[in-house]
C-alpha cells in the first residue's frame, strides 16, 4: 500500500503469529502428547520436548482401537457419501433447470427444505426408518389399503422389510438425502450459455448425450469442489455412525474416539495412547485439506448459498 | 432465472429427478413427518399401541426446568461461541488481507483447524484442559481446585466452548478472508491516496462491504451450534456434570435413546427444527437482499 506505518505492520505480524500459535497449538500439543510414556506425559505442566516412544505409541493405539479397519469403514463412508452427492445432486439440477414439466416447482421446494433441517435434529425417527428402509411404503400400502386388497385377492401377507442398520447403505444414504450439491450444480449450470444446448440438439444430440458428452465434462471443477467438501463432512461426522453401528465391524474411526477415552479409575490415565489416536484419526483429514485446499474452500463458499 | 433452450421430452427430465426425490422422501420427509406424528401421541418404546394425546407432550416438556434449563445453556453456548469464533476470524481475515508478507501462508495454516473432526478436536482439548495432567493443570498446583470440568459446571461449559471455537473460527475466516478479497484493490487503494488510515479504510469502506457476509455467518455459527456441538459434548462432558452442558441436541438423542422416551424427544425435534427453520429463513432474507446489492 502507498503509505508506510511500520507500528501497525508490526501488530499485524504479532497477531497473525498469534493465530497462527492458537489455530497449531492443539494439534501440536497432540503430536507431543502422542511421543511421551506414561508418566511423562502426566506431568504436570506436560513437558513440550517431544518424547521416544512416538511410534510404539501409534502401534499400541492403532491395536487397542482397532483402528486399520475402522479408517478402512470411514473411507468408504466418506467416499460413498461424496460420490453419491457428485451424481445425485448432478441429476436433479439438471432435470430442474433443462426440463419443464408439471409439478416441477414443487419439486425444486421440495428438494430447498431438505437444506434447513440437518440430521442430528430428526435422528431419532432417521433411526427408525433406517432400521427397516421399506416401512414408509408398507404404511402407505396398509393406509391406502393395497396390502388388505392384495391378501384379500392373492393371500400373500405383504411385509416388506429391509434393514439397515449395520450396513454401508445405512451409514451413506440418510447423508445423501440433502440439497446441498443440487443448489451448486444447479447455480452453475444457469451460467452455461443456452447456444451451447442449442448447437448440441441441431446435432441431434438428445437430453442424455447433451449431459454426458457436455454438461458432465464442464462441470469439473463444481464436482471436485463439491467432492472434497462432502468428504471431508462425512469423515467428520460422529453421531449417525455411532447410532447406526453397533456392530464394531461397521464403526468408523471418528465415532471410535470415544473408546479412546482414558478412564482414571486407579492408576495413571494413559492419554499419550489416548493422542495418539486421537492424532491417527484427525490426520486424514488435515491432508485432505491442505492437499486440496484450492478446492475445498471453493466449495465451502459455493455450497453454502 | 430461467433456461430459454430446454429439452422437449419432460417425462426423461423427471426421471433424472427421481433417484434423489426417493432418497428424500425415505430418508428426510418421512422421518420427519414421523417426528411430528410422534410428538402428537403417546409412543411406546417398543412398538405396540400408542395414544393420540394431542399437545400434552410439548406442554410436558415445555413445563420441564430440565429443558429450559437446556434452552438456556444452548443459547449461551452459541452466543459465546459465535462470538468468539467470528471475532478472532474477523480480526485475523482483515489482517491477512493486508497482504504484508507471509499473508499467504496465514490463509493457508488458519483454515486447518476446520477440517479437523469436531470429537477429535475435543479429544484434544480434553487432554489440554484436564485438572490432572496436559497444560492447565498447572493453574491446579497454584491453587488446588480451581479449575475442575468434572466438578464445576462453568468450567465444563468452558472446555465445550473452547473446543468448538477453536474448530469455527476456521471456518469462519474461510468466508471472511473470501469477503475481503471480492473488496476492488482500487477502491482501498483510491481511499489510501486521498489520506485515510488502514483503520479508516477498515470501518468506512471494509466493514460496510462485508456485513453482508458477516449476517451470513452468524446465522451459519448459530445453527451450527445446535447440531455440530454432540459430539463435543459426549467426548467432553456427557452433559454433566448436573446437566450443565446437556444442549438441546445432546438431551434429544439421549431423552431418545437412552431414555426410550420417542414423543418427547420428537416434541424436542419439532422446537428445534421450528427454530432452525426461522433462523434459515432469516438468512435467505439476507442472502436475497446481498444479491441486490450488486
Amino acid at each position: 500500500m502507498v503509505e508506510r506505518t511500520p507500528i501497525l505492520n508490526f501488530l499485524t505480524h504479532v497477531i497473525l503469529f498469534l493465530g497462527f500459535v492458537v489455530a497449531a497449538a492443539p494439534i501440536v500439543i497432540v503430536a507431543i502428547a502422542a511421543s511421551h510414556n506414561m508418566v511423562d506425559v502426566n506431568q504436570v505442566p506436560i513437558s513440550l520436548i517431544p518424547g521416544t516412544d512416538f511410534w510404539a505409541n501409534m502401534k499400541t493405539a492403532w491395536t487397542t482401537a482397532d483402528l486399520g479397519p475402522k479408517l478402512l469403514n470411514s473411507l468408504i463412508f466418506a467416499s460413498g457419501v461424496a460420490a453419491g452427492k457428485v451424481i445425485l445432486s448432478a441429476l436433479t439440477a439438471f432435470s430442474l433447470v433443462y426440463f419443464r414439466f408439471p409439478g416441477r416447482n414443487v419439486i425444486f421446494w421440495l428438494v430447498f427444505v431438505t437444506l434447513m433441517l440437518p440430521l442430528e435434529v430428526r435422528a431419532v425417527p432417521t433411526y427408525a426408518v433406517v432400521s427397516n428402509a421399506l416401512s414408509p411404503y408398507q404404511a402407505i400400502l396398509d393406509v391406502t389399503g393395497i396390502s388388505w386388497l392384495i391378501e384379500k385377492v392373492t393371500g400373500i401377507q405383504i411385509s416388506l422389510n429391509l434393514g439397515l442398520l449395520n450396513s454401508y447403505p445405512g451409514l451413506i444414504l440418510p447423508l445423501v438425502a440433502t440439497a446441498t450439491g443440487t443448489f451448486l450444480y444447479r447455480q452453475f449450470f444457469l451460467t452455461i450459455p443456452d447456444e451451447l444446448t442449442e448447437a448440441a440438439r441441431m446435432d441431434g444430440a438428445g437430453s442424455l448425450r447433451f449431459f454426458i458428452d457436455i454438461l458432465m465434462p464442464l462441470s469439473r471443477t463444481n464436482m471436485a469442489a463439491l467432492g472434497t467438501i462432502m468428504f471431508l463432512w462425512a469423515w467428520n461426522q460422529y453421531l449417525w455412525p455411532l447410532l447406526i453401528t453397533t456392530d464394531p465391524s461397521h464403526a468408523t474411526a471418528v465415532a471410535e474416539l470415544k473408546q479412546l477415552i482414558p478412564n482414571a479409575g486407579g492408576g495413571l490415565p494413559e492419554w499419550h495412547i489416548a493422542m495418539a489416536g486421537t492424532l491417527i484419526v484427525m490426520l486424514p483429514p488435515l491432508i485432505v485439506v491442505a492437499l486440496m485446499q484450492r478446492w475445498f474452500v471453493r466449495g465451502l463458499i459455493s455450497t453454502e448459498k | 432465472m430461467e433456461k430459454r433452450t430446454t429439452f422437449s421430452k419432460w417425462s426423461v427430465g423427471i426421471l433424472f429427478a427421481v433417484p434423489q426425490l426417493l432418497l428424500i422422501f425415505t430418508f428426510f420427509y418421512w422421518p420427519a413427518g414421523q417426528a411430528i406424528y410422534w410428538s402428537l401421541t403417546l409412543q411406546q418404546p417398543w412398538g405396540g399401541g400408542n395414544i393420540w394425546v394431542g399437545l400434552d407432550n410439548f406442554r410436558s416438556i415445555l413445563a420441564s426446568a430440565d429443558y429450559w434449563n437446556s434452552v438456556t445453556i444452548s443459547i449461551t453456548f452459541a452466543a459465546i461461541s459465535t462470538g468468539i469464533a467470528m471475532g478472532a476470524a474477523l480480526v485475523l481475515a482483515a489482517l491477512t488481507d493486508r497482504q504484508l508478507r507471509g499473508s499467504k501462508f496465514y490463509s493457508v495454516v488458519l483454515i486447518w483447524p476446520y477440517g479437523i473432526a469436531a470429537p477429535a478436536s475435543a479429544m484434544a482439548f480434553r487432554f489440554i484442559l484436564a485438572p490432572e495432567a496436559g497444560l492447565i493443570s498447572v493453574v491446579n498446583q497454584w491453587w488446588p481446585g480451581i479449575w475442575d470440568p468434572g466438578l464445576n459446571g462453568a468450567d465444563a461449559m468452558a472446555c465445550i466452548i473452547a473446543a468448538y471455537s477453536w474448530k469455527y473460527i476456521g471456518y469462519s475466516f474461510i468466508f471472511f478472508l473470501a469477503a475481503f478479497q471480492a473488496i476492488p484493490r482500487s477502491l482501498i487503494e483510491a481511499a489510501a491516496m486521498d489520506g485515510s488510515s488502514v483503520l479508516r479504510r477498515f470501518w468506512d469502506i471494509q466493514f460496510p462491504l462485508i456485513t453482508p457476509t458477516i449476517f451470513f455467518l452468524l446465522v451459519i455459527n448459530i445453527t451450527e451450534s445446535f447440531q455440530d456441538s454432540y459430539g463435543i459434548v459426549d467426548i467432553m462432558t456427557s452433559g454433566g456434570p448436573h446437566n450443565s452442558t446437556n444442549l438441546m441436541v445432546y438431551k434429544i438423542i439421549s431423552d431418545g435413546f437412552k431414555g426410550l422416551d420417542y414423543s418427547g424427544a420428537a416434541a424436542q425435534s419439532i422446537v428445534l427444527m421450528l427454530l432452525i427453520i426461522v433462523l434459515t429463513i432469516f438468512q435467505f432474507r439476507f442472502i436475497e437482499r446481498r444479491v441486490h446489492y450488486r
